[in-house]
């Protein structure tokens, strides 16, 4: 299936369309808001700072695209720093999309970035997830999501739970790298497909 | 809670993985990404290449590594290894690294760390620092900077370093342990994960490092003999009570 990864001048996608491709996708990377707004999966994936990756959706019009696509209930991921766009207000800076409601906020433990392998632990249904109970995969992080509406998840434990993942119908994130989280990766980017074209 | 880890540590030249006694008597040992995709596939948590040569010839053959590293590897890596500037440091992000390891260049210029975390995230910024009783030394242990080691693992995190990279330079090499006494006084000293590096010969030295505070574990020759001891070292760790991925 066309999964479109959205181009919004940060990060390095070389990775994440990789291991899309890998799991059998024919990937597009775009920053054009018509071809993200009707691809059948679309992605926001990324690295770095989050205020910075709103602006270059926003410079775009990509912010608009995405929204759309969400409202309209076509499936979007959101990866890393995508993920945290999905939500509002960061403490690293700047609003988000305001697909999910909770802030953003900085890490609260003795080790920050939360970085290297944690085992997933999840709460209530999430598609997404299925066959990674327990499955160790990686983070790399210093901001995580702090839902305030009652969201199908999955937590890490990092001095407290850290939210891993959350799904809600055609709009899910996850917090963890799938790219580079070997074959638990793997298996949630078939997932993540299988679920899109189901949507 | 996330798993202590182990770092297999590859010297790159050329584009070529080789191996030497202190940087001479080079061995071609073999194609990095392949040579990177046996370890993923026995268990390594994450890899480090070290670019051996990167001041002297450039930098082309391992922005080449890095763009194939990115699409082929399917755990995180680390490059490092002569990077002198922040244009080069965010060339190596850029090209798809997962994070860029900054040694001498950081010394010298440490606002570079925190241009790099400003632009990529400080998960992205590693901080390797060469220490020989106490002090940060650089040009692979020749050079001493006059600077305390534990207080500039504290400056580069403050600037933005997300992780220190830390080598004891008398410990390295001789496979008998990490030195724990530095590794324990950095990583008291800092809130960032801090993997110890230099001198591991076995797996209770693997364990010793845990145990004064590393959160990961760099390790070269004793993986590179036998890359087919890398599920068995985890076992061992795992079974001895550490949070480990199997």
């Amino acid at each position: 299936m066309r999964v479109v990864l959205a181009d919004y001048g940060a990060g390095n996608l070389r990775s994440v369309s990789s291991a899309f491709a890998r799991a059998g996708a024919e990937v597009e990377i775009s920053a054009d808001p018509g071809t993200v707004g009707s691809a059948p999966l679309a992605v926001i994936a990324g690295v770095g700072h989050a205020g910075a990756a709103l602006a270059g959706l926003e410079t775009r019009g990509l912010d608009e695209a995405l929204r759309e696509r969400a409202a309209a209930g076509r499936p979007l991921l959101g990866i890393c720093v995508g993920m945290q766009l999905l939500f509002e207000e960061s403490d690293e800076g700047g609003a988000g999309l305001g697909l999910f409601k909770g802030p953003v906020k900085r890490l609260q433990a003795r080790r920050v970035p939360h970085m290297g392998w944690n085992a997933l632990r999840l709460e209530g249904e999430v598609p997404l997830l299925d066959g990674l109970a327990g499955a160790d995969v990686y983070f790399a992080h210093s901001y995580s999501v702090r839902p305030t509406e009652d969201l199908p998840r999955a937590e890490v434990d990092h001095d407290g739970p850290v939210v891993a993942a959350v799904q809600r119908g055609a709009l899910a994130g996850v917090q963890f790298h799938p790219e580079r989280s070997a074959q638990a990766g793997a298996r949630l980017l078939e997932n993540v497909m299988a679920w899109s074209r189901s949507a | 809670m996330v798993k202590k880890r182990l770092i297999p540590c590859l010297d790159v030249t050329g584009g070529r993985v080789v191996k030497g006694i202190r940087f001479e008597n080079l061995r071609d040992m073999g194609d990095p990404i392949e040579l990177a995709t046996r370890y993923s596939e026995l268990g390594a948590d994450e890899l480090v290449f070290l670019d051996i040569t990167a001041t002297v010839f450039g930098h082309d053959p391992i922005v080449e590594l890095i763009e194939r590293a990115a699409e082929e590897l399917q755990i995180p890596f680390t490059v490092g290894g002569g990077v002198s500037s922040l244009e080069q440091a965010r060339t190596l992000l850029r090209a798809g690294a997962d994070k860029v390891a900054v040694n001498r260049a950081a010394v010298e210029a440490p606002e570079l760390l925190s241009q790099l975390a400003e632009e990529f995230g400080a998960q992205a910024v590693v901080c390797a620092i060469d220490s020989k009783a106490g002090e940060v030394v650089t040009h692979g242990g020749r050079t001493p900077r006059g600077i305390d080691t534990v207080e500039w693992a504290q400056e580069a995190v403050r600037r933005g370093a997300g992780e220190i990279l830390l080598t004891s330079i008398e410990a390295d090499g001789t496979r008998e342990g990490y030195d724990l006494e530095l590794t324990r006084a950095v990583s008291e000293a800092v809130s960032v994960p801090v993997i110890a590096s230099g001198g591991a010969g076995t797996v209770a030295h693997l364990a010793e490092a845990f145990e004064a505070g590393a959160e990961a574990a760099l390790v070269a020759t004793i993986v590179h003999e036998n890359p087919e001891r890398i599920p068995s070292i985890k076992q061992e760790l795992k079974e001895a009570g550490w949070p480990i991925r199997i």
